[in-house]
């Protein structure tokens, strides 16, 4: 569905985006991950046919986004990041007008617009002007702006930058749902969502692809990497330890008193739990939680764009 | 071309969503209105062979607010959209450039068409009330409409081309009128040009809107005007593409 190669953007002297290449296929919920100013926005511009690129190619649903571009616009729908809508105009009108604009036939704009009025809880706002509307609907009018001409692709540039934990959760969902019809590239810079809907990740930084995987196999890289908690009751918690710290997998410890009580906390590279409970059997250490958290994707991130610095 | 139209359609409404062109047309009008009135008033007490729509359209009343009116409808055209980002949208949709700037451009031309649509009425009223002929012949109303037509067609794409340029409002109207005084005033070269060489007076005649006025006006038809008019709206419009690709480009 997109096939990038060799993009690159230059601002006067700033490389905004460095020669990357990658591929989305049909279907697939790609997340386009990184920090503030990594290049995410720039790369989904030229996807979308809004900014030129200065050297290297892209191309989506076959056509070529610089040569052949006006083809390439009719598969594409595409949200801006911060969502610019006309103040001055109401829901539905809007949307009609987008409707007609790229291309939806006269007979079916109706028909399309209660579609996506359903998809993306607009009828209650349907006759509002969008400059009154909150900030989650005028977010929800941009989704429906995108898909209101039933695009193969849907380019979504931060879609919940900006909204509240519950609309947040809505629009999520929504995107899911999405999911059987469209092709996703959403770019966001909270990974949470990036696990929970994104079937492939690719981690940008500096203009660069610094990571392309699945979500799970980017955290599976640093399975080895967590953490281990363990909570016993003993009296001499620095002896304790460094019994623990002596053992194999367990990297550094860490310890908080909590009452009687003493909370220890592991860096541990594998899994050395069995070994934790086997000295707390030989200790006769009474053990009231034992846990380990594998990596989250914010680990790998961290580890991906500092390594540099 | 249906994308063409749904642009247009958008744009003359956007017009009528703001208050901005509610309040255009209520001065306008209070203008039209002061100068019909003062045109009516002077021929009253004057006997002579000028008719009322010659009167009408060739005084500083009537160019006065003639002149100020461009800026202020051209001013949002693209400097809106370049604030408020909604041309990132638009240009995401799949339009031409062209097909956007000319959109902005008529829709402009249509709105000017709406400030001059009650003006006919004056004359209607007139003829009306009088039972006399408002002007000399029938081609006095075609020349002088006519040229308006063109004038308008000419400084509305100077004011095109200032949105263009800037995403602020402001500067946008500033450039505009500045252009469209640069290019009234050169009118006046041919009045300081009176006692001049015939070839500097025929040349200061290309640029004189206010000559142009006073021949049309009276009902005689000249294609120099026309030509010059017409050219130099396909040319500022050429600019106006330009301006606006470039834009992007450099970003």
């Amino acid at each position: 569905m997109i096939k990038v190669e060799n993009l690159t953007k230059r601002y006067g002297s700033v490389t905004a985006v460095d020669s990357i290449a990658f591929e989305v296929k049909k279907g697939e919920i790609m997340g386009f991950l990184g920090p503030n100013g990594a290049g995410k926005s720039t790369t989904m511009r030229m996807l979308a046919c809004y900014l030129p690129p200065t050297s290297g190619r892209a191309e989506v649903a076959g056509c070529d986004v610089f040569k052949d571009s006006l083809r390439a616009r009719e598969h594409i729908g595409y949200m801006p990041e911060n969502v610019p809508l006309p103040q001055d105009m109401r829901v539905s009108e809007y949307l009609r007008f987008r409707a007609a604009l790229k291309g939806v036939p006269g007979r079916r704009i109706t028909e399309r617009l209660t579609d996506v009025y359903d998809l993306c809880g607009l009828g209650e706002v349907e006759r509002k002007l969008i400059g009154a509307l909150s900030k989650g609907f005028r977010q929800r009018v941009g989704l429906a702006d995108a898909m209101i001409h039933e695009p193969e692709l849907l380019i979504l540039d931060e879609p919940t930058i900006g909204l509240d934990p519950n609309q947040i959760r809505q629009v999520r969902e929504l995107i899911k749902n999405l999911r059987s019809h469209h092709t996703i590239l959403l770019s966001t810079h909270i990974l949470s969502e990036v696990e929970m809907t994104c079937s492939r990740v690719i981690i940008i930084n500096k203009g660069r692809i610094e990571a392309h995987d699945t979500p799970e196999n980017l955290r599976a890289r640093l399975s080895e990497g967590g953490e281990a908690t363990m909570e016993i009751r003993v009296s001499d918690a620095a002896a304790t330890a460094a019994k623990l710290k002596a053992l194999a997998g367990v990297t550094s410890c860490s310890h908080q008193r909590l009452g009687e009580w003493t909370r220890f906390t592991m860096k541990i590279a594998g899994d050395p739990r069995e070994h934790l409970h086997a000295l707390a059997v030989a200790e006769k250490w009474p053990v009231r939680e034992l846990s380990r958290k594998g990596a989250t994707l914010e680990q790998v991130f961290v580890e991906v764009t500092h390594a540099e610095d | 071309m249906r994308r063409f139209f749904t642009l247009l359609h958008r744009e003359i409404s956007h017009y009528f969503h703001q208050p901005l062109a509610y309040v255009v047309l209520f001065f306008f009008l209070l203008l039209t209105g002061a100068n019909f009135h003062a045109g009516i008033s002077v021929l009253n007490r004057e006997t002579g062979q000028t008719s009322v729509v010659e009167a009408f359209f060739n005084t500083v009343l009537f160019w006065f607010p003639f002149v100020l009116i461009f800026p202020l409808l051209t001013m949002r055209l693209f400097s809106e959209e370049y604030k408020m980002g909604t041309i990132e949208t638009l240009m995401t949709a799949p339009v031409r450039d062209s097909q956007v700037v000319l959109a902005k451009f008529f829709g402009a031309f249509v709105f000017y068409l709406v400030l001059w649509a009650p003006s006919v009425l004056y004359f209607a009223i007139f003829q009306w009330v009088t039972g006399e002929s408002a002007a000399g012949a029938i081609g006095s109303y075609l020349g002088a409409y006519s040229l308006l037509v063109l004038i308008g067609l000419f400084y509305l794409s100077i004011g095109c081309l200032a949105s263009a340029l800037t995403e602020n409002q402001i500067v946008a109207a500033v450039i505009a009128f500045a252009l469209i005084s640069l290019m009234f005033f050169l009118s006046l070269l041919s009045f300081l040009f009176l006692n001049a060489s015939p070839a500097l007076r025929e040349l200061s005649y290309y640029f004189s809107t206010i000559e142009h006025m006073a021949e049309f006006s009276r009902g005689v038809f000249d294609t120099r005007p026309v030509v010059f008019y017409v050219s130099m709206t396909a040319f500022t419009l050429f600019l106006t593409f330009h301006v606006f690709q470039y834009r992007r480009w450099k970003r």
